[in-house]
């Protein structure tokens, strides 16, 4: 195997600024996506996810603007998510240089919208984000929903058959996010990871709960993801994404490191 | 001044290959986005990328009206395939029930398969996505100061199966060996994505703005 599994930071951006940027001696200004980027490519980042959390629709074009500056000067992919709704956001984010766009809530409301996106920008560039949820007693087997609104609202709807219903309309990859463990910084839910990364075809990113080095490896070993995002730990200065891959490969993951 | 055509024929975004041809160019070098056959008879370098179905590409430079321009390019300047740009230059694609690709090349383009299993029965996914190994099977210009065996970012689901030994440059591993490079004469092709591919992806187009054509 000689695939890497790849270490994506993912970097959140209100109003064309990084809010909980990086605090980089290098970096003079912590809230620039762009130096943020660059840092990041100089580190070893596999990809840049961007993740637009603009409260105001009307301030959207903000982003098309940080993905134009990015794209100009880093070279490796750029996924894109937050507030795309229509096929006319995928096409400007896409003509902007993203090469990936992240679908979360508008899939969940019209799936449809994923298999229409994927049919006319192509798998590769789809990535459905999901939010999910364990639903069951800890002492029960494990089942878990989508859930929206930042995992405040339940949907119904389970996730291993949502996952597999994504990879059928054309998802090109899943971005899956633990609302438990979110923001806990107690490591992935792997149990959760593993069932939907067994269950479908396209590769899994895991997310939500990553404090530590030994988390990112558990991502891989134990959730079997092909790819694993955080954002905290990066942030913070706590750890460079060069640790993460030595870790890694310390553990027998292979890494890009050349 | 030359000027390099990158083929714009609704495929996918090409926004990245620009921005990355004119991030290894110099001020010698014009890199021009177009659809027009015309512009691409008068360009020095032809660059043919391509995302998405073998059926669609196909049917896309044919509604542009690009086969003849594109044929030609590659048979007489220094052109560099991407992606699905190198699968179309091949026969035929096993993609949409079978599609009739470019011809240029023979071999066929195959999908690594639903319940694809590497030899001792990992599950791989598809598509192959994200940073593998490109190994240097000729020497080629196009491979200064790039190492042999350096990672590139591959996403695709498709891959080729060259018929002619001479004609593959390079292989990567995924589950099986296949050909992730080819090359003849004056055309280099690629499955995986340089305008990707951090430094070793730009060193490859810089060494593409400066090839003179010649294996």
């Amino acid at each position: 195997m000689t695939l890497a599994k790849r270490i994506i930071p993912c970097l959140d951006v209100d109003n064309g600024r990084v809010v909980k940027g990086v605090k980089f001696v290098e970096i003079r200004d912590a809230g620039d996506p762009v130096e943020n980027a660059r840092r990041y490519n100089l580190e070893g980042a596999d990809e840049l996810t961007f993740l637009d959390i603009t409260a105001s629709s009307d301030d959207r074009e903000t982003m098309v603007h940080v993905v134009e500056a990015v794209a100009r000067e880093v070279f490796i992919p750029l996924t894109v998510g937050g507030g795309i709704r229509e096929l006319s956001d995928i096409r400007r984010m896409l003509n902007a240089g993203a090469d990936k766009i992240s679908i979360n809530t508008a899939a969940v409301f019209n799936p449809e919208f994923v298999a229409r996106a994927a049919d006319k920008f192509g798998s590769q560039c789809i990535v459905v984000a999901v939010d999910a949820k364990r639903v069951s007693a800890p002492e029960e087997a494990g089942s878990w929903q989508i859930f929206t609104h930042g995992g405040r609202k339940p949907t119904g709807i389970d996730v291993l058959e949502w996952v597999e219903r994504m990879d059928r309309y054309g998802a090109g990859e899943i971005l899956l996010t633990s609302m438990d463990r979110d923001g806990t910084r107690i490591g992935f839910d792997n149990e959760l990871t593993r069932l939907v990364s067994r269950a479908i075809r396209v590769p899994v990113i895991a997310s939500g709960g990553v404090g530590n080095l030994q988390h990112l490896a558990d991502g891989i070993l134990e959730g079997e993801a092909d790819a694993v995002l955080a954002a905290s730990i990066f942030h913070f200065g706590e750890f460079r994404i060069s640790e993460a891959k030595a870790f890694m490969r310390a553990r027998g993951i292979e890494v890009r490191d050349d | 001044m030359q000027t390099i055509a990158v083929v714009d024929y609704g495929m996918g975004n090409l926004r990245s290959v620009v921005n990355a041809l004119e991030a290894v160019g110099d001020k010698r070098y014009r890199v021009l986005l177009t659809s027009d056959p015309q512009q691409l008879a008068e360009a020095d370098r032809v660059v043919f990328p391509g995302q998405g179905a073998a059926g669609d590409c196909m049917r896309a430079i044919d509604e542009y009206g690009l086969r003849d321009a594109i044929v030609t390019a590659a048979a007489s300047r220094p052109f560099l395939g991407i992606c699905m740009g190198m699968q179309v230059l091949i026969d035929f694609s096993e993609e949409n029930q079978g599609t009739d690709c470019l011809g240029i090349f023979k071999g066929k383009v195959k999908y690594f398969g639903d319940g694809y299993r590497d030899q001792s029965g990992v599950k791989l996914k598809v598509p192959h996505m994200g940073w593998n190994r490109v190994t240097q099977v000729k020497s080629h210009p196009l491979w200064h100061s790039i190492d042999d065996g350096s990672r590139f970012y591959f996403v695709h689901s498709y891959y080729l199966e060259a018929q002619e030994p001479s004609l593959v440059a390079g292989t990567t591993d995924y589950g099986i060996r296949f050909t992730s490079v080819i090359a003849r004469d004056n055309v280099f092709a690629l499955q995986c994505h340089p305008e990707k591919s951090a430094d070793s992806g730009l060193q490859l187009l810089r060494n593409f703005v400066h090839w003179d054509g010649k294996a």
